[in-house]
């Protein structure tokens, strides 16, 4: 059996990793989840509506669905019952087409306590409001949002991002219930019809007038009043809803409901996608859900017969990737896998069953976590690492990568807690990373470059990853050291291999990368090297990897030594990685970011802490209490060259 | 022996260690001052100097604090050239370390080759211009130009660093001579009276009130200087012919008549004559459909040089300069979209123009590192590969109770 265990414990969760494929059940007659695969364009890409929703959500409720307290009292066994749930898709459809039922859900995250004080929120509770709630107070926000607006975005406080993020939501918010038809219509496909029929009088008219002949001024006004209300949607409606009529032309032609209709102006013939969008709306808002997935049905059967199969495709895709979030799953594999690593250096029975099993999921985490790395790819049509965001991926998957390789040299556990450890963080901060919206947002022109972002940034990430591998094999090494005595001499000699291994690795990868963004600056600016902050914070990657190995070639440091100077390397690369961007200056920022600013200190500290740690003497490791000189004979043990090189 | 000290000195790995500790910090303080300072500055005073200064408040006493950039790349390279004479060459040559120093060696004296030699400098076109100059975004010059000629306009021109306070500026083109009374590097006009800067006497300074500025710290702004000038007769005794306001901030040069011929003065950025011209014939900006993010700029120009008779189209984007005549030329602003076009204005296109001689050298020096890397790690690779193999095989020989410690 206990042979058999860790295969068992493998397949179980390689089991739930491919049923999470599995596509959703509906939840009532309604085709919500082939409604949410439709293709539209945002942010100038082909994406499904399914991720116009989630995105969305993200950016207001900082959470990909709805969920919300409805019956406090249900049964204790059963908390799910408690909760009144909506698929992100679910959620935009009702905004689309009910605002006045979807403006009663609490979906606007507010924690800023000044900000709830300014609206009269209470300081606790809850911090999900309505935008009814928040109605009798959208003078005020737009007030403070424009004061804010005026600063500077490096020089606004805490209180006045707040505020702007709030009032940008809320814009996205008005701005999402315009996207199929305008707000607060009940009819639309009536409209719709009314304003065919009033066209070919109307444009008579138009002509007639401009001739200076009499004319029907009754028709005229029609149109007019129609081609007003549709002008001002084309302002408001933001996905691009409508695809390209003649997509052998141009199939880049998507217009969002309201530019579409003014086009009629000019084609005379009302869209068919604005009609079945019309038609879909018009059913869901009265729930006639036979009426719905004929419409839609309609509309897929007009896409696909205007042969628009990639972009059918792209919404089918994306959805699955949407829906099956395997970084999610591959976090979850991590934790278990941790967990199960630490087992084994607990248990009698080391390097065991425990071991075994910790390294089955940490190769199905790393599995998954690269079939999701090559499903964006796959997605975006670009190199892994596009901008902050799946640069924290990547060095996650580069360093579970390295841990795999070291936990099958060695089999101690060491490799696979370090790898999870730091998998597990990563896709965290990519998971917070991805609160600011579209992590596939298109690329700008100066970093429109799949070559360089192919090797470049390729090659730097990776020597991130490299960076922090041997900087958490330090820490573990340090932790296991002092509070632990299972740091046995061969354990600390293999520890300190492996982090003098990876840190040449490192150094190969960080130079490699330093360089070719050298080039990469000479090819695009003029200069090979330009004292960037982005240039800078790698060029320390680089200088310190190259001090730590001559320490240790000179004999200067010994294991500890290393071991302190490998964990100040983390410090380094988070700085090169992150700090940068929060100076807000160069041209590398991709993104300021202040929250983050918090968490950096933070790991800065926790960083300082450790080598503290690091730096006590020998009499205090648990590992070395025996073998350590007594206080009397106090001189440190001389430290040993390492090697010759 | 104190050379002999000296040599063990300069050859320690120990120097080496703590010069490369200096330089992270060195990188990081530089880095962190780009905030206040701007790119530019921290780079004259963390990276191209041999000592960071720190000036006492309210003083000019300047104090060094840190070692700058020059001293510490200086004592690196010699730390190298001379641990490879004394302690490296009695040892077996390792290639791969031997190709990484020297490598690391080119590309320091390739950046000092670059730091001294590179010259950097904009060429602003709109649709239809044509020039052969290109101009400095930090350099300025006062030009006096004398378009007696229908042909050609004969320019004599003082860079900015003539013009202190107090210079008087002679040429033997001009009939004049200049004394500098003021020198703002950097200024900005402000409403008020007239005839605001009471020295000035003749010209558009009667009218427009100029005050100084602080110089600007991100790359994205730049200084507009101007200056308070008088001219004077080269007679002795010398007389005044008046003052003048001139800044780079006028658009139009001023005139003034000096025995009979008429000469244009100007404050104006600093200028390259190039002996080839660039007509710019179309800027693209486009932008990803219903965003503001640009997909790409691109700018298609007429290369023209009469000497060699050469006569081309070239399209310049990002990502794709223009190599000609020693010279680089990159995309680098634009004002070509739907909002210029709208406002009326013509789209112009600025191209960064870099003149660099040793552009060569960081590839070479790379190229260098990459293969010593690469040499000296996969030694390393194939050595532990090689020791675990042997040391499976031993273990495969005796079997060991421990199996984990391998």
């Amino acid at each position: 059996m206990k042979k058999h265990l860790p295969w068992l414990l493998s397949a179980f969760f390689a089991l739930w990793v491919l049923a999470a494929l599995r596509p959703p059940r509906p939840v009532g007659a309604f085709q919500e989840t082939e409604f949410g695969r439709l293709p539209v364009v945002l942010n100038g890409r082909v994406q499904p509506f399914d991720s116009v929703a989630r995105n969305s959500l993200l950016q207001i409720r900082a959470r990909q669905a709805f969920a919300e307290v409805t019956r406090p009292d249900a049964p204790w066994w059963n908390p799910a019952a408690q909760y009144t749930r909506l698929s992100a898709t679910a959620w935009l459809l009702e905004l689309m087409t009910r605002p006045e039922q979807a403006d009663q859900r609490k979906v606007f995250r507010i924690d800023h306590p000044e900000l709830r004080t300014l609206l009269g929120l209470p300081p606790e509770g809850p911090f999900y409001h309505a935008q009814a709630e928040l109605r009798p107070h959208f003078e005020e926000i737009e007030k403070q949002a424009r004061q804010a607006g005026a600063q500077d975005p490096a020089q606004r406080n805490t209180f006045q991002k707040a505020v702007f993020k709030l009032f940008q939501n809320l814009v996205l918010y008005q701005r999402l219930k315009s996207t199929l038809q305008p707000e607060g219509t009940t009819n639309f496909l009536a409209e719709l019809r009314a304003y065919q029929a009033a066209l070919e009088p109307g444009l008579a008219a138009v002509t007639q007038h401009e001739a200076g002949q009499p004319h029907d001024t009754a028709a005229l006004d029609a149109l007019v009043r129609f081609a007003r209300r549709f002008e001002a949607l084309s302002q408001t409606a933001l996905p691009l809803v409508v695809p390209p009529i003649h997509p052998e032309t141009d199939r880049d032609a998507w217009a969002n409901v309201g530019a579409s209709l003014m086009e009629t102006l000019v084609t005379r013939q009302i869209h068919p996608a604005v009609l079945a969008y019309a038609e879909m709306a018009d059913a869901y808002a009265r729930g006639q859900a036979e009426a719905f997935n004929q419409a839609l049905a309609r509309h897929q059967q007009w896409l696909a017969a205007k042969g628009l199969d990639r972009e059918i495709a792209k919404g089918r895709w994306e959805f699955l990737y949407n829906y099956w979030r395997p970084f999610y799953l591959g976090t979850t594999l991590y934790v278990v896998a941790f967990l199960l690593g630490c087992f084994s250096w607990l248990s009698p029975d080391r390097g065991g069953v425990w071991n075994r099993g910790g390294y089955g999921l940490l190769a199905l985490g790393l599995a998954v976590h690269t079939a999701g790395i090559l499903f964006r790819m796959a997605l975006e049509g670009r190199p892994p690492v596009t901008n902050l965001y799946s640069s924290a991926v990547f060095v996650g998957w580069g360093t579970v990568a390295l841990g795999v390789i070291l936990e099958r040299i060695h089999r101690d556990s060491v490799g696979l807690v370090m790898a999870a450890t730091v998998g597990c963080i990563t896709l965290i901060i990519a998971h917070n990373l991805a609160l600011g919206g579209d992590t596939m947002e298109m690329m700008r022109a100066v970093l429109d470059s799949n070559f360089w972002l192919a090797t470049h940034v390729i090659t730097i990430t990776l020597g991130y990853s490299a960076n922090f591998a041997a900087g958490f094999l330090a820490i573990m090494f340090v932790l296991r050291g002092v509070f632990t005595r299972g740091l046995t001499a061969p354990s600390r000699s293999t520890l300190t291999r492996m982090v003098y291994g990876i840190l040449c690795f490192a150094t190969l990868f960080s130079f490699a990368g330093t360089v070719l963004g050298g080039i990469w600056a000479d090819q695009s600016w003029g200069r090979f090297w330009g004292w960037d902050p982005k240039e800078n914070g790698a060029l320390m990657i680089v200088l310190w990897n190259a001090m730590i190995l001559h320490a240790r070639w000179g004999g200067l440091v010994g294991e500890r030594g290393l071991m302190n100077l490998a964990i100040f390397g983390n410090v380094i690369t988070s700085f090169s990685w992150f700090g940068v961007n929060m100076l807000g200056v160069g041209l590398h920022s991709y993104g300021f970011m202040d929250a983050a600013f918090f968490w950096l200190m933070l790991f800065v500290a926790s960083q300082l802490a450790l080598i503290g740690l690091g730096s006590l003497p020998a009499r205090h490791w648990a590992s070395l209490r025996e073998t350590a000189p007594q206080p009397a004979a106090a001189a440190p043990p001389k430290a040993v060259p390492a090697r010759t090189v | 022996m104190p050379v002999e000290r000296l040599v063990r000195f300069f050859s320690s790995l120990k120097l080496t260690v703590v010069c490369l500790a200096l330089a992270v910090v060195l990188v990081f303080v530089g880095t962190l001052a780009q905030v206040k300072l701007g790119l530019y500055e921290v780079q004259a005073r963390y990276f191209q100097s041999f000592f960071v200064y720190w000036q006492v408040p309210g003083t000019a006493v300047r104090i060094p604090v840190f070692p700058g950039g020059y001293l510490l790349g200086g004592v690196l390279l010699i730390n190298l050239f001379v641990a490879y004479f004394t302690r490296l060459r009695r040892h077996r040559p390792h290639v791969g370390l031997l190709l990484i120093h020297f490598g690391l060696a080119a590309l320091l004296l390739g950046q000092l080759w670059t730091d001294l030699a590179q010259r950097e400098s904009v060429m602003r076109l709109t649709e239809g211009e044509t020039k052969s100059y290109s101009e400095s975004l930090r350099r300025s010059e006062l030009a006096v130009i004398d378009p007696g000629d229908p042909a050609v306009d004969r320019v004599v021109a003082f860079p900015d660093d003539h013009l202190r306070p107090g210079a008087v500026l002679a040429h033997p083109q001009l009939p004049f001579t200049i004394r500098v009374h003021q020198f703002w590097p950097n200024s900005a006009p402000v409403r008020g009276d007239t005839n605001a800067t009471p020295q000035v006497t003749e010209g558009t300074g009667l009218k427009a009130r100029f005050v100084p500025r602080p110089p600007v710290t991100t790359t994205d702004e730049r200084n507009v200087p101007s200056a308070i000038i008088e001219l004077l007769t080269t007679s002795s005794p010398a007389t005044s012919l008046g003052t003048w306001l001139v800044s780079d901030w006028l658009l139009e040069p001023q005139a003034v008549e000096v025995q009979g011929r008429r000469h244009l003065l100007a404050l104006r950025l600093a200028r390259y004559y190039k002996p080839f011209s660039l007509t710019l014939f179309e800027a693209r900006h486009d932008k990803y459909k219903g965003t503001e993010i640009p997909r790409n700029f691109s700018s298609r120009v007429r290369v023209r040089h009469p000497a060699s008779g050469e006569d081309r189209e070239v399209l310049i984007y990002m990502n794709n300069p223009l190599r000609y005549g020693g010279f680089t030329f990159y995309q680098y602003q634009m004002a070509a979209d739907e909002a210029v076009r709208l406002r009326g204005q013509r789209p112009s296109s600025t191209f960064q123009v870099v003149q660099n001689p040793g552009w060569l050298m960081p590839y070479v020096a790379s190229t260098l590192i990459s293969v010593g890397l690469l040499w000296q790690f996969s030694g390393h690779l194939l050595g532990f590969l090689r020791e675990r193999r042997r040391r499976a095989a031993a273990a495969a020989a005796t079997p060991s109770p421990q199996p984990q410690t391998a």
